[in-house]
């Protein structure tokens, strides 16, 4: 094979990566943190569906599994849904994407891996010391005043991590401002970089705020200098209203960038223009903004107004109308195109399925009513693993998937990549779907003993849960195979449209041998011709 | 050249990037004190006795005195911006030099007052003590106050090396007529670090203290 100098051959050594100032090996050093991560908080999902299977608190006692769940929660959330496609396939793919060299500020991307790490450091202590038991939420005056576990040094784990957020998403709206390529207007780019635009926007707004509020826990709690603690006066709600305000907009933080894996996946594999290329586009900007008028369904019976109620339960509503367009837009552009059922396309499927069924139950819990009767429960914990594992991680998979020619130069294996995602599929409807049914008849989540009624629920969901889990070892081992016997991919094994796949694979460092000018749309595909030659 | 860094096709692009980036950072900037302002309105709305006579125990003369620096601060910082821009290093450099002076003055007079608070025991935690029948909700104006200017002091204490860094790469010759972007930005820090100050002084000195409708 003629050699060729890129990305990854043009040097070598640890030192040749930790202090890369390329996006793509940036991109990759990301990849493998929030893998571990990802496995890491696996681990302790394992252990509390494990500890599920009887009824009885027989595996963990219910203080272990208050850090079980919490662990969980706090890893998967902040270490790895959050940076996991912005940072690993935005890192990678929007430079090239819009046919920039590098993002703007390259040191400052290199800085937020190192900022992220260390945040990560933070977290991991804090596990290894015992963990922490306040739930992922941090509710005061719990988190500040009464918690015996490792709230600081977690608080500061998140506090130090928001930063590498807010680094990333700066990086992307100054990139794609100013460093398109010639002819790329706005309304040419692909989706996949309006939806980290419109991810970016919240990053840098939502997360300065989640970052004072984590401080101010942290100092009432070493110093007792505090503004939450009631004793002082304080109002413990300020802080749900704090929490939420970024928490929940850092919800579409996990789930716009896998939106816009979807849009580059369905174009691709149904070989046909995106249906309303404005209207999908202007959808991810929508949801950035409405997202942050949200909060408050968070609190409906917290104590909250009622009219404050009233007009989040309204509100939230109407973030389902940006997101039921591009749900159906999918659909419209899959209609009457030559769908090919490769796994990036059985994963976007995966997804549609998924974040629809995610998205109606949020509709029940953004009725007020309602939401008094399932709130807390089972219900709640299904709708967001519809949405975060159902949605996200099938995006993120689908995702890894479809690039893994351009980022390692390399074929996966297509046969087991399919099995895999329709394991992934099976596993995860058996894990969470009883769970649904469960949280309507009342099981209350967070707690490590249930009635024998529910046992039944419970241990389908577990069953599941090992089929999921099994689900996501296959991709590891194949994916890992790859690197060393995959097919060679060549530029553009998909024949797709876009920048990407313009230039060879893996990439040279400066990623265009020219800068590319272009003259069309986005996804230009030729509707009515079954576009890829067989291999 | 090393003033375009590789990833640029030229310097207006660097320098457009450069400052849209200044900005969304300050954007972020807004968010973190804004949570906190926030915070302030609410207790205040809830307590405004308390930290009416809470805000009494701040000290006005050094307050003011510290508004005073900081405000001619920024005026040396645009002078030093002015300076650079027009390429003479001289003037730049000892600008520069008399903003971090102003500002370090501004966090010597902080500490001051701050020690101050401490002898008087109104720094929040178990050694807290305020006569009156507001004590409790007087604790919650304190936490505001050295949380709200501490995160202030911190940006001023970063702004000052900040500044430093750029008085090295003056002396250096890294400006030029053309590329002045980091002196500017810089700029841009300071003079928000500032406005923050401009909108704390009246917040936590100010409360209550016209006279007219006691």
């Amino acid at each position: 094979m003629l050699y060729r100098e890129h990305y990854l051959n043009v040097s070598y050594g640890v030192k040749s990566w930790l202090l890369t100032r390329d996006h793509k090996r940036i991109a990759l050093l990301y990849l493998m943190s929030i893998t571990l991560f990802f496995f890491l908080g696996g681990a302790f999902a394992v252990l509390i569906r494990l500890e599920l299977l009887t009824p009885v608190g027989d595996l963990v006692q219910a203080e272990t599994y208050n850090r079980l769940f919490t662990m969980h929660g706090v890893v998967m959330v902040f270490f790895f849904l959050i940076p996991s496609i912005p940072a690993v396939l935005g890192n990678f793919l929007v430079p090239l994407m819009i046919g920039a060299r590098d993002l703007a500020f390259p040191r400052l991307n290199l800085l937020s891996w190192y900022i992220y790490t260390l945040g990560g450091i933070f977290t991991l202590a804090a596990v290894v010391m015992g963990g922490v038991d306040t739930g992922w939420t941090f509710y005061t005056p719990y988190s500040s005043t009464y918690a015996n576990s490792h709230v600081i040094a977690t608080a500061v784990g998140i506090f130090i991590t928001g930063f590498s957020s807010i680094l990333t998403g700066l990086n992307f709206i100054v990139t794609i401002h100013t460093m398109r390529a010639p002819g790329l207007t706005w309304f040419r780019l692909p989706l996949f970089v309006w939806s980290n635009y419109a991810t970016a926007i919240i990053m840098v707004l939502g997360t300065p705020v989640i970052a004072i509020t984590i401080l101010l826990v942290g100092v009432e709690r070493l110093f007792g200098v505090g503004i939450f603690d009631p004793a002082l006066g304080g109002d413990p709600l300020l802080f749900q209203h704090l929490f939420w305000f970024y928490s929940h907009p850092a919800v579409y933080i996990m789930i716009l960038p896998g939106m816009g894996v979807i849009s580059e996946l369905v174009t691709c594999f149904s070989r046909k223009r995106i249906f309303g290329y404005e209207f999908v586009a202007f959808a991810s900007v929508a949801i950035a903004v409405l997202g942050f008028l949200v909060w408050g369904h968070h609190m409906f019976v917290s104590g909250q107004s009622p009219y404050a109620g009233m007009v989040f339960s309204l509100l939230s509503f109407m973030v389902a109308i940006p997101s039921a367009v591009k749900v159906f837009n999918w659909t419209a552009t899959m209609y009457k195109g030559y769908v090919s059922y490769d796994a990036p396309m059985l994963y976007a499927m995966g997804f549609i399925g998924l974040f629809t069924l995610g998205g109606l139950t949020g509709l029940f819990l953004a009725s007020m009513a309602v939401d008094v009767h399932v709130h807390d429960t089972y219900f709640i914990v299904a709708h967001f693993h519809y949405i975060m594992v159902g949605g996200m991680v099938m995006a993120y998979l689908g995702g890894i998937h479809f690039w893994w020619p351009k980022i390692t130069g390399r074929l996966y294996p297509e046969g087991w990549a399919r099995f895999a995602a329709l394991v992934v599929f099976i596993g995860f409807n058996l894990t969470f779907f009883p769970q649904f049914i469960l949280g309507y008849l009342g099981m209350p989540r967070r707690y490590h003993a249930y009635p024998e009624e529910f046992q039944v629920l419970n241990v389908m969901s577990t069953a599941g849960a090992s089929i999921l889990a099994v689900g996501y070892l296959i991709p590891m081992v194949y994916l890992i195979w790859s690197l060393r016997y995959g097919k060679v991919a060549g530029e553009n094994p998909w024949q797709a449209k876009g920048l990407e796949w313009q230039t060879s694979s893996p990439p040279p460092t400066e990623n265009f041998y020219q800068t590319p000018v272009v003259t069309e749309e986005a996804y230009g595909y030729r509707s009515g011709s079954a576009g890829r030659m067989a291999a | 050249m090393d003033a375009l860094a590789h990833q640029f096709d030229d310097l207006d692009q660097q320098h457009e990037a450069a400052s849209l980036g200044m900005w969304v950072f300050l954007a972020t900037e807004i968010m973190f004190f804004g949570a906190l302002f926030l915070g302030y309105a609410i207790y205040r709305g809830m307590y405004p006795a308390a930290f009416a006579a809470a805000s009494h125990h701040l000290d006005i003369v050094l307050g003011t005195t510290n508004t005073a620096l900081l405000l001619c601060s920024s005026l040396t910082m645009a002078l030093a911006v002015h300076a650079t821009q027009l390429g003479t290093r001289k003037a730049a450099t000892i600008f520069l030099i008399l903003t971090i002076l102003l500002g370090s003055a501004f966090l010597g007079i902080k500490g001051v007052e701050y020690f101050h608070k401490y002898e008087e025991r109104l720094i929040p935690g178990s050694n807290f003590y305020f006569e009156g029948a507001d004590g409790r909700h007087t604790q919650i104006f304190f936490s505001f106050y050295f949380v709200m200017t501490g995160m202030h002091a911190l940006h001023m204490i970063i702004g000052v090396g900040l500044l430093s860094i750029m008085i090295l790469m003056t002396s250096r010759g890294r400006f030029s007529p053309d590329h002045y972007s980091p002196v500017e930005m810089s700029g841009l820090y300071w003079h928000f670090v500032d406005i923050v100050w401009v909108f704390l002084f009246p917040l936590l000195y100010l409360v209550d203290r016209s006279g007219g409708f006691k």
